[in-house]
Formats: C-alpha cells, structure tokens, sequence
C-alpha cells in the first residue's frame, strides 16, 4: 500500500505533543496541577510524544527512501 | 462526588486533531481502493507488525478497556487470568498451527474456510451468526460511547451516536479494511500513550507497587477474604469461596484458557482477518505472536487503574470515591472515566479521553470491516448473485459498509431502549460461538472429520451450552435470563458465580461438539478427496520449514519465547 502508516502515525503525535508542551507552559505552576500531584504532566507527556511523534516520521521517510519490492521481511 | 467532567479547549482541540487525522487516512487510502481484494483484504499487503498491532487492537473495544478496568477493581490482579491464561496461549496457537491453513487456502474469510474444508450449510451457519453478531457488537459499542459520554461530559447522547457512526463510515467507505486496519494501529498507539500517564501518576499517588498491595489488603478483608486475595493472581484459586471471582483453577483453565479463549482468537473472522490481510505467509503467522507480546503488558495498562480506584475508594479521605448504583453496590465500570477526571488536569485529559474514544471506535470498526466482508462473500456472492463482475463486490461491500453502519445505529437504538434484549442476544451469541473451537480443531487436524459431522457437532454443541445454561443457575440469582430456566422447582446445579457458570457452560458446549461431531464424522461418508483437503488440513498439507531464519525468528521459536514470557509473568503475580 503506497501509504506508510508511520508517517501519519508520527505526524499527529508530533502534532499533540507540541500542542501539550504548549499548553504546559501556559499553564505552569497552575492550581490545576494539584490533580495530577503538583506535577506538570502536560510538559512531561508533551514531550514524550514529540520525541515519539518525531520518531515515527523518521521512520516512515527512510522507509518510503527505500527501493519498493524491497521489505525485508518478505521471505 | 460529582461524575461530570469539565472540558477545556485545549481537549477539544485534541479531540479534533485526532479525528482530523482518522479521517485523513481514508481519504490518502481512498486511490488504492481498485479490486474488491483491496478493500476486504487490503491486497494482502499489509506488513506483519502493522497486522499484528492492528490484530490486537480490533479487539480492543470498549469492552476491553472500561471492563478490564471494572474487573480490576472488583476482583484485583487475577483479572490478568483474561490475558496471560485466556489469550496469550491462544494467539501462540492461532500463529503456529491454525494460521497456515487460513492463509494457505486462500479463502477470503473464516466461512469461507468451513465452505472449503467442509460444506455449505456448515458455512453458512456461521457466516449469518457471525454477521449478526457483528453489528449487534458494534451497536452495543455504540451505545455504550455514547451514555458513557452523556453521563460524563454532558454530551448529546444522538449527536455523539451519529458523529461516532459517521466517522467509522466515512473512513471505512473510503479506505475499505486497509484504512480499519492503519486506523488501528494509530488507535493501539493512542491507547497506550493514553493511558500510560493515568497508571504512573496514579501508581505515583498510591506509593508504587508496594503501596497498592498494602491499601488493596483493606479492600480483600473489608469483604470478607485473605489479605492478598486482590493482588495475587492464582495464590486463591484452591476453591471458589476463596477468591472474589468465584471460580477454582480447573474451571478458570478449561473455560477461560482453553474453549473460550481458543474460540475466540482462533475462530473469530474479526481478528483472523487481520492476520489473512498480511503480505506473506510468514508475516500472516507473525501477526498473533507480535501481537501477543503488547497484549502480556496489557494488565498493567487497563487492570492497574481499576485497582487503584478500589484501592481510593476503600482508603476515604482520598477525594476520590467509585460512585454507587441504585442497589448499593459500586458501579464498576466508572472506575477508568472517573480515574481519567481524577488525575488528569486539562490538556493531557483530552488525550486520555481521546484514547477512550479511539477505543470505541477501534471496536467498531473491527465489526465493520468483518460485517461488510462475510456479508458480500459468504452470504451475497454466495447466495443471492454468484456472477457479479469483481467491481459489482466493490460497490457492494461499499453500499453493506453503509447498511452495517446503519443497522449498528439501530441496534445503538435498541439497546437504549431495552437492555435486557441487548443481555439476551449476548447470551444467545455465547450459545453459537462456545462450541467452535472443537469444529475448527477437529477439522485442521483430522481429515475424516466430515460435513455433517461439523455441522450437527455445532447445532449440538450450541444447543448442550443453552441446556447447561438452563438447568443451573448462579448462588443468588433469580431464574431466567441468568440462567436456571429449564427447571420449575430448583436448578440442577448452583454455581458460586456467573463467570463460573460461564466457564462450565463453554467447557460442556466444547465437550458435546467434539464427541458429536467425532461420532457422526465416523458414521457418515468423507465426500471429500484427500486432494481437496490439501492445504486445509495438517497432514494433508506440506510443511514449509525455512532454514534461513534462526529459530527465534521461526513461528516456532517466537511462540515459544512468548510462552516463557508469560509464564514468568505468572509466577511473578503468583
């Protein structure tokens, strides 16, 4: 299928996590924070996903620069 | 405690990115749509690990992740048993030895597989149970989405059946199984990236492992059993009376790990197509193992946050309590929304309830997919028009995505409307799906088994599990849909609990389709050639074994790698 499913995979998460980095800078030190532990999980978790948003499109791009016909896992 | 949640922009935000993209992926897949091939079983094209997540997330429905979560609050740690005893062994099954006669006969969908190896009635029994059984599944999805979301949010209880309907249809409609199946992987990563913060920082809240262990103690005396009863997975399965399950080990391995469990993974065309959907034999047969390795780790994802719900609940003065139903008893099946509100400040909670989302929708979708693809083969192509041109099945899977949409929206319907046909209609289903297992066994590896022999062992099986049912009834439960009414006075034989009822009702459906169809096999004639069976039946069939590949990465060795990793899992919650 001419789709690498990584890529899309890898664009959201990079996308969400920037968008939860954002927001916990916004709201750092914020009373809502008591929730989760006095603990900044929007910043933590947002990071996270960047890293494994990122990850995945680097995966999916050298995947997509391989030759097609070429997966090594056809046996 | 109030059970409402108060959204942010930011959630929603969050909410619209993600359906942004699951729309997206069937718009890119819409241009390779072409054969009916593609949209049923997406060409088979699709890379091992991309079928294998996609294996294991079309079963994680809704049911999954809000159940295991309310079965972890009510009985602790061994509702692990639903993992590392009833699916685990079974996906190592299903890829070692049941694989190479789905993928190797080329049929199309597991009905077309009893077609092939046996006959037509037998086909075309499960073809119509299985297609009923799958919108009614996905309808219950449906409903469920959408009071967990009126209940929670506020939302409008129409408007989230029919955006949820529409969703699943536009990307199905478009993308066929091939869209299903990449929406599923993006759906599994959801999931675990979801929930993964909910588990930490509640593990963080309640001072790790050992912390939950020490509050879980409170929670198995205050009702009466051993101090470990909610943190030890087998150490209270000597009796019944022993364990808030209900249930002694014979039965919890018979039932759950072997006839259900093995009915299930090995027979359910829902999952089974994933894996028929694979690039290669060898990847068709990696798809359950790789698969199985993420569903070991599961508990931890979906069990944990229930049992620190209880753990909270018993502890008071946690801010957080399981709310109560009308008869007293704790409404279980808050426990992983509730949890969500809890411990996520606005941001992250519209990821977590986006994972939840996704997780319906995963469920849905999985029904859809197999609905639309036994629908046009097994009953349309087969029945009403055998010689339609390749794009007349297109346009037909297409237009029956659409009817199996609208028919589960019905069914949506209904269920709001009169649950107890809802319970009912899961009972009769149970009644179908308990024998299977025997049939599929008997016909993979044993060549005299015949046509009439599958297909009155099955008509048996089903009708031993609907009398087991009938004459024996859980302590304390009135007769009728619980069982129990086959007998005037008193039950046959009382059960300490439903899911013991339910294990010993799989176990004598199993018991009488094997004899049965054993007996009648014997007593009828093989119309079938050994050449025919070539390809479905192991020993007909020639093994293909490559040296090439070093044994852990044969069927073989992995399957054995993921043995010892979940029995080490066993022993460690022992």
């Amino acid at each position: 299928m001419g789709l690498d499913i990584r890529t899309p995979i890898g664009a959201m998460f990079l996308a969400l996590g920037v968008l939860l980095v954002g927001y916990g800078m916004m709201t750092n030190g914020a009373e809502m924070y008591a929730r989760s532990g006095n603990y900044n999980i929007n910043l933590t978790w947002g990071a996270v996903l960047v890293v494994f948003g990122a990850t995945m499109l680097f995966l999916g791009r050298r995947g997509r620069a391989k030759p097609p016909g070429g997966r090594p896992s056809d046996r | 405690m109030d059970q409402g949640i108060q959204l942010g922009g930011i959630d929603y935000l969050i909410l619209i990115v993600y359906f942004a993209f699951v729309l997206g992926i069937g718009v890119a897949l819409r241009r390779y749509q072409k054969t009916s091939e593609d949209f049923f079983l997406s060409g088979r094209s699709i890379p091992a690990w991309v079928a294998g997540l996609a294996f294991l997330s079309a079963n994680l429905g809704a049911q999954e992740v809000i159940g295991m979560a309310a079965s972890g609050a009510k009985y602790g740690i061994a509702t692990s048993h639903f993992y590392w005893v009833g699916a685990i062994p079974a996906m190592v099954f299903v890829g070692v030895f049941m694989m190479p006669f789905y993928y190797g006969s080329r049929a199309r969908s597991v009905p077309e597989y009893l077609k092939l190896r046996f006959d037509e009635k037998t086909r075309a029994f499960n073809a119509i149970s299985f297609a009923t059984m799958t919108v009614f599944s996905s309808g219950i999805s449906m409903y469920a989405l959408a009071k967990l979301f009126q209940v929670l949010l506020g939302w409008n209880f129409n408007l989230s059946i029919w955006i949820s309907a529409l969703i699943v249809l536009v990307y199905i409609y478009l993308g066929g199984l091939t869209s299903a199946i990449y929406n599923e992987v993006l759906q599994f990563f959801l999931i675990v990236l979801g929930f993964a913060p909910l588990v930490w920082l509640g593990m963080r809240d309640v001072g790790g492992w050992s912390g939950l262990v020490s509050r879980l103690e409170k929670v198995a005396t205050g009702q009466g059993y051993a101090p470990g009863a909610w943190t030890d997975s087998w150490a209270h399965l000597h009796s019944p009376q022993a364990n808030p399950m209900g249930v002694e080990w014979f039965g919890m391995i018979m039932g759950l790990g072997f006839v259900l469990s093995f009915g299930y993974w090995c027979t359910d065309f829902l999952v089974v197509q994933r894996a028929m959907a694979a690039e290669s034999m060898a990847a068709a047969r990696r798809t359950p193992l790789i698969a199985a390795v993420p569903k070991m780790l599961f508990p931890f994802l979906v069990i944990f946050p229930g049992m620190i719900a209880i753990a909270l609940t018993y502890q008071g003065g946690a801010g957080f309590a399981l709310p109560k139903m009308a008869d007293g008893t704790y409404d279980y099946t808050m426990a992983i929304p509730m949890m969500l509100g809890h411990y996520f400040p606005p941001g992250i909670l519209g990821l977590g309830l986006t994972a939840l989302m996704a997780s319906f929708m995963s469920g849905m979708a999985g029904n859809v997919t197999a609905f639309n693809t036994v629908f046009t083969y097994d009953i349309y192509q087969s029945y009403l028009k055998k010689d339609g041109s390749d794009a007349h099945y297109l346009w037909m899977g297409r237009m029956t995505t659409v009817v199996g949409i609208l028919l589960s929206v019905a069914t949506a319907y209904l269920a709001s409307r009169f649950n107890n046909i809802m319970d009912f209609l899961q009972l009769v289903f149970a009644f179908v799906n308990a024998p299977l297992f025997a049939t599929f066994l008997l016909g993979m590896f044993w060549k005299r088994a015949t046509g009439h022999g599958a297909f009155f062992g099955l008509l048996l099986g089903t009708a031993a599990a609907t009398v087991h049912h009938g004459l024996t009834l859980p302590f304390g439960a009135d007769a009728g849909i619980k069982g129990g009414w086959l007998l005037a006075a008193q039950p046959l034989h009382g059960y300490p609990s439903e899911m013991a009822q339910n294990f010993w009702t799989a176990i004598w459906a199993f018991g009488v389709c094997f004899a049965a169809t054993i007996l009648i096999s014997v007593t009828t004639r093989q119309r079938q050639s050994d050449e025919a069976l070539k390809g479905l039946v192991y020993s007909l069939t020639p093994r293909a074994t490559d040296e090439s590949v070093p044994w852990w990465k044969t069927p073989g060795g992995f399957g054995v790698l993921v043995i010892a990793m979940v029995v080490a899992l066993n022993a460690i919650f022992w």
